[in-house]
């Protein structure tokens, strides 16, 4: 029997009322939105980059770089800790990530293995916060070999917390740079989504992110000078960096002791010097590292000390008097932009590892633009000839279906606003495809229908068996169509997904709206008109 | 009102019998492709090959490429590609990956921009890094090969396993023969070709499921039938539906090439040569496969079981009636 309950119907309609509800806010302007009382819902589609222009960068931290520095740590930690108790070597070697120490005398092997044992102990934590795992394995060979290797664990654990760190420091070092609605997200293990909406060139926004920014200030030895340190091998505890001086690089003889670093700074900000007029960049230290920064040139009036960034020495004055106060200034040939870059890196932090831009994808306002303005026309269009063409074939029951291609449509865009999903140039193709595919749900019950019609059943019953025997069909056809979604929408990334998200969001409605929408105005049509044969 | 109908009733087409003609020429089609494909190979954009690419709008409205390309090449940067397209003076710049990491492509798109900017509006670039772009050839290998698996099994699942070997060697073929459209046009093969040939496999199989669906119960119902003469029926009582659903999806993607703009040109040509294809290989290729893989044995048993087992069920819901 075509019988269509009365709650059936309101459900029918009030899901038709929620879905241009919540379609609704992206045809308002902004003012009668903000209108709206706080329960209503105002959410809007976003648009992808593509669509209204605007840069993205996919940072990547570098693994590699923290394992080598830890595997450098490590070497460090095994020669003090054989130093210190006095246990001899004749080499100390760095393999990938073991260290192996040859001892001089065979018979301190326990006494050495013993020394080391501390390094193995967990320094990370586990991901749900307890100790995490061993830091390092210490074992022995040939009887005079001592190894410490670097446990992948906990490297894993430390690339994790260099991600969680760093994600934070490019929030504040964009956010620094005034930088307005910018997006950032973690993306796989090691990976940071940047997206800044409007930005045209991220060339600057690049640089920033691509310093690591680690401040020290580090005493200038003077025990040698610096070209012949260069030149042959620098004093223990000292390294040589560069500095440029005038245009010039020059080597400079800086010991490896950090008397401060960046850590300890509260403050930073890009001002003019006092007495050239240059741009500076003033800093402000917290307690402990005033207290260090002023004994430390307390005990070295007269020497120079280095401002070292990213193992580049930035200047290197003379320590006329002890600096107390816990403020300072940073001078050397800053322009105003890169005094200011240089407050916001310091402002913001240090890197716990390098990032590197490995994808960018930037398009401009006019690109992004023309391609709304095109999108909309196509829908238009292919809504047009969808419609007419519906019509022209099924008549009332085309013009039924069109109604249900409408509120395929609105419920899209409702869905889409309800999920926060992003609306890219594939999404507004696959916008496109779906008003064509969205009927297919209808053509198999209307062509169902017929065909039971056209077998010598009653039209209520050939109504009855086209939606009963088409509902299956529908079904199976719409799940294939949905695996593929789904699979494009688990493994593309950016525009391609808004393509999958609308695609599949496309496949839901058109079920829905075909199997209870098109049934209820049909029923609603044939209890008006009681027609006795169809009408195509 | 006299209303379209584009496919007669009542048809007795014998379909099935073209496949003398169908399958010789999908064999010979799938065959070039992967003779051009080997020797011709696809145009791969930069996001499987890495690199930048740079597109950009001339201002005055007309560009002298020959110019735009002589100045690239005294980048020094090694192979340029200069294009021009769409109307009004577009130009795309597609760069190899600069040796020297991150820092090389900053410059080279700095350099870019400083030579350009004067005379074009720069509207996009993307700078693509080698282990993005093998990471994305494999995510887009996968998932195709993914979706296929997963239908196969679907579809195992809803129907019987020769039915579901049938439907999919159809879509295969659908994928070669977009390749194959790729590598005539050579148009660029990127991402969302990846996402055009997903949605393919989707339509592909949508177009073959109905066909099935209605093979199988029409096995219910005329047991005795030879295959062929069944196939040809499902295929004659599903065309005016199969004729409908690709008009209107050959509709919507011809509103997508004409006025959907020249960014998504590419996906709209792709999907349009797709659903033709996918109509072509449900009749053709995938319903007459059924013949060799034998729809006669159990996939006839299974339809019995299901037809007993829903008149079971129905049996058992309405206890009144047993």
């Amino acid at each position: 029997m075509l019988y269509f309950s009365k709650w059936k119907t309101i459900a029918v309609l009030a899901l038709c009322a929620l879905g241009v509800l919540f379609a609704l806010p992206n045809v308002l302007p902004q003012s009668v939105r903000d209108a709206y009382p706080s329960w209503f819902p105002a959410r809007t589609i976003v648009l992808g980059l593509d669509l209204q222009g605007g840069s993205q960068l996919l940072l990547e931290v570098d693994a590699n770089a923290l394992r080598r520095s830890r595997a450098d740590a490590l070497r460090e930690d095994v020669r003090r800790a054989l130093r210190e108790a006095r246990i001899g070597t004749t080499s100390i070697a760095l393999n990938g990530q073991t260290v192996a120490a040859t001892l001089r005398d065979p018979s301190q092997l326990d006494l050495a293995l013993e020394k080391l044992r501390p390094l193995a102990a967990p320094q990370t934590q586990s991901l749900f916060g307890g100790a995490g795992p061993a830091e390092a394995e210490i074992a022995s060979r040939d009887g005079n070999v001592v190894t410490a290797t670097l446990s992948e664990q906990a490297i894993q654990a430390r690339v994790r917390g260099a991600v969680d760190q760093s994600l934070k420091i490019v929030d504040r070092r964009v956010n620094e740079t005034g930088t307005v609605e910018p997006s950032i997200q973690r993306q796989g293990a090691d990976r940071i989504l940047l997206q800044v909406p409007g930005l045209q060139d991220p060339q600057r926004l690049k640089a920033i992110l691509g310093q690591v920014a680690k401040l020290e200030f580090r005493l200038v030895d003077l025990s040698m000078p610096p070209e012949q340190a260069a030149a042959g091998r620098p004093p223990e505890g000292s390294e040589v960096l560069q500095e440029e001086r005038g245009g010039q690089i020059a080597p400079i003889l800086i010991e490896k002791r950090v008397m401060v670093s960046g850590e300890d700074l509260t403050d930073a900000q890009a001002t003019f010097s006092s007495q050239d007029r240059q741009p500076v960049v003033s800093f402000k230290f917290n307690t402990k590292g005033a207290r260090e920064f002023s004994a430390a040139t307390q005990a070295n009036v007269g020497k120079p000390f280095a401002i070292v960034l990213d193992n580049k020495v930035i200047s290197a004055p003379r320590i006329n008097e002890p600096i107390t106060g816990g403020q300072g200034q940073i001078s050397g040939n800053f322009t105003v932009e890169s005094a200011n870059d240089l407050a916001v890196l310091l402002r913001a932090g240090a890197l716990p590892a390098p990032l590197t831009v490995i994808e960018e994808r930037t398009v401009g306002p006019g690109l992004g633009q023309d391609s709304i303005t095109a999108g909309t026309r196509a829908t238009w269009y292919a809504a047009i000839f969808v419609v007419i063409f519906m019509f022209a074939t099924y008549g009332v029951f085309g013009f039924i279906a069109n109604i249900a291609l409408v509120v395929h449509v609105i419920f899209i865009f409702a869905l889409m606003s309800l999920l926060g999903a992003t609306l890219t140039l594939p999404g507004i193709a696959g916008i496109v495809l779906t008003i064509g595919t969205a009927v297919d749900s209808n053509v198999l019950i209307y062509e169902r229908i017929r065909e039971e019609f056209r077998s010598g059943r009653s039209m209520v019953s050939s109504i009855e068996a086209g939606f009963k025997h088409a509902f299956a069909v529908i079904i199976d056809s719409n799940s294939t169509m949905a695996i593929a979604a789904i699979i494009l929408f688990l493994l593309g990334s950016g525009p391609v997904r808004g393509f999958a998200v609308v695609f599949l969001l496309g496949i839901v409605t058109t079920v829905i709206t075909a199997v209870t929408m098109t049934r209820m105005m049909i029923a609603l049509w044939y209890r008006r008109t009681r027609p006795t044969t169809l009408p195509f | 009102m006299r209303l379209i109908r584009i496919f007669p009733d009542d048809s007795k087409f014998r379909f099935t019998r073209w496949r003398a003609l169908s399958f010789p020429f999908s064999a010979a089609i799938s065959v070039l492709t992967l003779v051009l494909f080997l020797t011709v190979g696809l145009n791969f954009g930069i996001d499987f090959t890495g690199g930048t690419l740079i597109e950009m709008q001339a201002k005055a409205g007309h560009a002298d490429i020959g110019a735009v390309r002589e100045a690239a090449h005294s980048f020094e940067v090694g192979e340029v590609e200069a294009q021009e397209f769409g109307q009004g003076g577009q130009i795309s710049l597609r760069f190899r990956t600069q040796p020297g990491g991150e820092q090389a492509q900053s410059a080279l798109v700095s350099r870019a921009r400083e030579t350009f900017e004067k005379d074009f509006e720069i509207r996009r670039v993307e700078t693509v890094g080698p282990r993005v772009s093998g990471e994305l050839v494999q995510s887009g290998t996968l998932g195709v090969v993914l979706s296929i698996v997963a239908v196969l099994g679907y579809l195992w699942f809803r129907f019987e396993l020769n039915l579901a070997i049938g439907a999919v060697i159809g879509t295969l073929h659908d994928i070669v023969l977009t390749v194959g459209f790729f590598l005539i046009t050579q148009e660029e093969f990127n991402m969302t070709s990846i996402a055009a040939i997903l949605t393919i496999v989707g339509y592909s199989l949508n177009e073959t499921v109905v066909v099935f669906d209605r093979t199988r119960e029409l096995l219910r119902k005329y047991k005795n039938l030879p295959t062929e003469e069944l196939l040809d029926l499902s295929i004659n009582h599903t065309m005016s539906r199969t004729v409908m659903t690709a008009t209107t999806t050959a509709l919507s993607l011809l509103a997508l090439v004409l006025f959907g703009g020249q960014a998504i040109q590419g996906f709209a040509n792709v999907m349009l040569f797709g659903v033709v294809i996918c109509t072509y290989s449900a009749i053709f290729v995938s319903s007459p496969m059924l013949i060799y893989l034998g729809v006669t044995t159990s996939t006839r048993a299974a339809a019995d079981d299901k037809a007993d087992a829903a008149a079971k069920a129905a049996s058992l819901s309405k206890p009144g009636a047993a």
